[in-house]
């Protein structure tokens, strides 16, 4: 192991990305472990895809670890970080996966499941919601990545925007040097250099906030 | 990585891409499957790599079929490997008795992808039992780098044994990624060649061929098989311990949960009183090393998900040798410690080990679970399922629904296995009434319509998907057309196996590893079977439901309708939107327009909501995929389309 891995701030590190089906959730998890899996840590990723997933809550569950493989699955209150690309699905992890300690980065942008749109339920407010995920976070960074997505081409890239946020929270020896090398084994050169705008986009999200 | 990856190197690998990874090492020749969440991307990821590895690759019409042809190029004398979920064991099981009785004779593994807790299925069925009432051996892999090396090992395991060795991945595991160090790629010429020539019954040579008046040679013959295993599960790498010696509590366990159980004692922090002994070889057991650690223990929690089929088996071997054991006090499904539905997580093993132990589980912040719990009942609206904005199956089921309440006879849909099973749901309006096994829609609707002599008159529709018509619908088909059942099969051609990843099946011209190949008509077939059948445009929403109408009221035998439209998310679309929609502020009554807001409320398409401020529909332009249906269902003409350029 060499001195970056020591610099695990828990060991193992529980991360949960979370988001709604469709929203990149399953790449930037990946994209988070094949980085933490080059320092040499033990990563597993927990996560269930599939068609039943098409609209649903997914999350993937990450544990990074310098001594061994822990299981795909985290236990109840142990996560100590929670990266949300939807923000009701924050409160829903916290609820299940929080603790006092726990950190958040949350997109703020609602998607607004079936029962909303009908009207069977309603949808908390902007305020409510912050109001929550403060409530029950030790930190919780608020950021808009769909807007800023949007200006690079593709909603979509709203989940590289969270992997670059993570990477300024500054809970994983997470640099953008790393994140480049993991991002060019996965993608065709075309695609790096606006990969690596989102990357740059959602950091300075972050650092703007600190 | 699949074939690049050098020995020595350490990747992160799914569950799925390092049992691929374990067959091309072992130089697997034939690889046969049916898709099936979570087994797909096995086959997959082997058929694209296929032209550059000296494979064959085929997605079967179903898994009977893909074992069928698995067993063909072993008994050509090749390495082949069969794939499929836990479900599609039950299919392939009558040929499976068979190839088990007989035997193999290249290298055969089946790979069965289970699903505990029902993450992606509509069952957590197993196929464990099947290696212990058909007699082969049975492995699971206890974690990602024993989910590569666990695979290479079973084809030599099945050559040392001519015969079929079952691979047992579970969901947490295949979906799952983790560590794995590469091994070498051979470089395998193999030659295929069925050497029929030699005696009956010959290992190597002769017919393969299950004949009465051979059966009691051929079970002894594999029972004898499995008894040369014992010897060499004993001294096998894939069974571990890791404890104390005579540990207070024995815990035993195999597949996903060796991680959850691991974790388990961490977190409690028993490691000085648990011992941790892990099954690779699952069944049968390794006679002399499985009976040492249980000499050494008085209590044994077995710890495995939904049945308690190790539970049983190690109970019976306890008993057995109860002389040299002594007694054992068991823990696991019969006394409930361990839940029997549903998967397990750390959090559930821990609590088993906890009661045995007698101590409490660490608790977390007990207020703050329960303030977060209360603002999640509100903060956390519940996701139902929905199909996709655009899925041509929403249309589909818009016009049935409608064509069925139309006719008020109280007629009903029996539906199957695929996206359109949401069609249970709001999201497809209630429209299925039973939902089974795949094609068992049409095979109940073939019941159901032979009802009339007891006073039935209710309409009887079932509805299938294409990679479902050809895999099971077909001979109920047959069955409903010759014994002139009076039903609607509704075909939702979708073209491809699009909930499973877009996989070809016969009725598309193009084969797994990407080659041209004849494609099947499937109206063509069923007219050649007898059925009356019509095509429609499920996007046109007033000739389908015309046209659906007209098949109900035909009571004379077998009508088929196939409504033909890609899936929204069908490569084949690439993303591209036909119209772009809009409202016109005009037109849009709100609340008041007396529809009670029939698009919204009733037609739940993601891509079309509800503003409260404006009091109208408005479309969400990120989401919306642009099919242009909507605009037909909207009563004042609000939603418009735009063809776009």
């Amino acid at each position: 192991m060499n001195g970056e891995t020591a610099a695990l701030t828990a060991d193992p590190f529980n991360l949960i990305i979370t988001g709604v089906g469709g929203q990149g959730n399953v790449l930037a998890s990946r994209i988070v472990a094949d980085v933490m899996a080059q320092l040499g840590c033990f990563v597993t990723i927990g996560e269930t895809f599939g068609a039943s997933q098409r609209g649903g809550s997914v999350m993937s569950h990450l544990r990074i670890s310098s001594r061994s493989s822990y299981s795909p699955q985290i236990p109840r209150g142990r996560a100590h970080m929670v990266v949300a690309l939807e923000p009701t699905e924050a409160i829903r992890v916290l609820s299940a996966y929080g603790n006092p300690e726990t950190r958040v980065i949350c997109n703020t942008r609602p998607i607004h499941s079936m029962g909303v749109i009908c009207g069977e339920q309603s949808y908390p407010s902007q305020a409510e919601m912050r109001g929550w995920i403060q409530e029950l976070s030790r930190t919780a960074w608020f950021i808009d990545t769909t807007e800023a997505a949007v200006s690079l081409g593709n909603p979509i890239f709203g989940n590289i925007m969270a992997v670059g946020a993570l990477a300024a929270a500054g809970v994983l020896p997470l640099s953008r040097d790393r994140f480049e090398t993991a991002i060019r084994q996965k993608m065709p050169e075309s695609k790096v250099s606006v990969n690596l705008a989102a990357f740059d986009l959602g950091r300075k999200m972050i650092s703007s906030q600190k | 990585m699949l074939i690049n990856g050098r020995k020595g190197q350490q990747v992160l690998m799914m569950g799925n891409e390092a049992i691929a990874r374990g067959a091309l090492e072992a130089g697997v020749n034939v690889v046969a499957g049916y898709p099936g969440t979570p087994s797909s991307e096995i086959t997959q990821t082997l058929a694209r790599v296929a032209p550059k590895r000296n494979l064959y690759v085929e997605w079967s019409v179903n898994e009977k079929v893909a074992l069928e042809v698995a067993a063909a190029a072993s008994f050509a004398g090749l390495r082949s490997m069969c794939v499929m979920k836990q479900v599609g064991v039950n299919v392939a099981a009558d040929f499976l008795l068979h190839l088990a009785l007989y035997g193999t004779r290249g290298g055969m593994v089946l790979v069965s992808c289970e699903d505990p807790g029902a993450l992606s299925s509509t069952n957590e069925g197993e196929s464990r039992l099947y290696a212990q009432m058909m007699e082969f051996p049975l492995l699971e892999p206890g974690d990602f780098q024993e989910a590569l090396d666990m695979t290479r090992w079973a084809f030599e395991l099945s050559e040392s044994i001519r015969n079929v060795v079952m691979i047992r991945s579970v969901t947490r595991m295949s979906h799952a990624s983790g560590n794995v160090t590469l091994g070498e790629l051979p470089e395998r010429t193999a030659r295929a060649y069925y050497d029929f020539k030699g005696p009956l019954l010959g290992d190597m040579a002769g017919p393969v061929a299950t004949l009465p008046g051979t059966v009691d040679f051929m079970h002894r013959r594999q029972q004898e098989k499995l008894k040369k295993l014992e010897g060499l599960y004993d001294a096998s790498p894939f069974n571990t311990y890791t404890g104390p010696e005579g540990p207070e509590l024995l815990v035993i366990t195999s597949s996903a949960c060796h991680l959850y159980c691991r974790e388990a004692i961490e977190l409690l922090e028993v490691s000085g009183r648990v011992g941790l002994l892990k099954l690779g070889t699952t069944w049968p057991l390794p006679p002399r090393w499985l009976e040492s650690h249980l000499t050494a223990a008085e209590k044994v929690l077995v710890v495995e998900e939904v049945l308690g089929c190790m539970e049983n088996t190690i109970k019976a071997f306890a008993m057995e040798r109860i002389d040299r054991i002594g007694p054992t006090a068991f823990f696991g499904k019969a006394d409930g410690a361990v839940p029997s539905t549903n998967e397990l997580n750390p959090d559930r093993v821990m609590a088993a080990m906890a009661g045995i132990l007698q101590i409490t589980p660490p608790g977390l912040a007990p207020e703050y679970a329960a303030r977060a719990a209360e603002i999640a009942k509100t903060g956390a609206p519940v996701r139902a399922l929905t199909l996709c904005p655009g899925c041509p199956h929403r249309a589909s089921f818009w016009s049935i629904h409608q064509a069925m309440a139309m006719d008020d006879r109280e007629g009903f849909v029996c539906g199957d296995i695929g996206c359109y099973t949401l069609a249970a749901a709001g999201t497809g309006f209630h429209a299925l009434k039973t939902i089974h096994a795949m094609g068992s829609g049409a095979g109940l609707a073939s019941g159901f319509g032979k009802l009339a002599a007891f006073g039935f008159h209710q309409p009887v529709m079932a509805v299938c998907g294409d990679s479902t018509f050809f895999h099971a619908v077909m001979p109920a088909l047959v069955n409903a057309v010759h014994h002139r059942a009076n039903i609607t099969l509704v075909i939702l051609d979708n073209s491809g196996t699009a909930m499973t990843g877009f996989q070809p099946h016969p009725g598309i011209g193009v084969d797994a590893m990407g080659g041209t190949a004849p494609a099947l008509d499937i109206p063509d077939i069923c007219r050649s079977m007898g059925a009356k059948v019509s095509l429609c445009d499920p996007f046109d929403i007033p000739k389908t439901r015309k046209t659906l109408l007209a098949q109900v009221e035909d009571t004379d035998g077998v009508k088929v309708v196939v409504m033909r439209q890609p899936c929204a998310l069908s490569p084949q679309r690439k993303h591209k939107k036909g119209f772009r929609m809009s409202i016109d502020p005009e037109r849009c009554l709100g609340a008041s327009c007396g529809c009670n807001r029939l698009c919204t409320r009733v037609f739940k398409c993601p891509g079309l909501t509800w503003d409260r401020e404006n009091d109208s529909a408005r479309i969400d332009e990120v989401i919306c995929a642009g099919c242009g249906v909507c605009a037909s269902i909207c009563p004042s003409g609000a939603i418009q389309a735009k063809e776009d350029a």
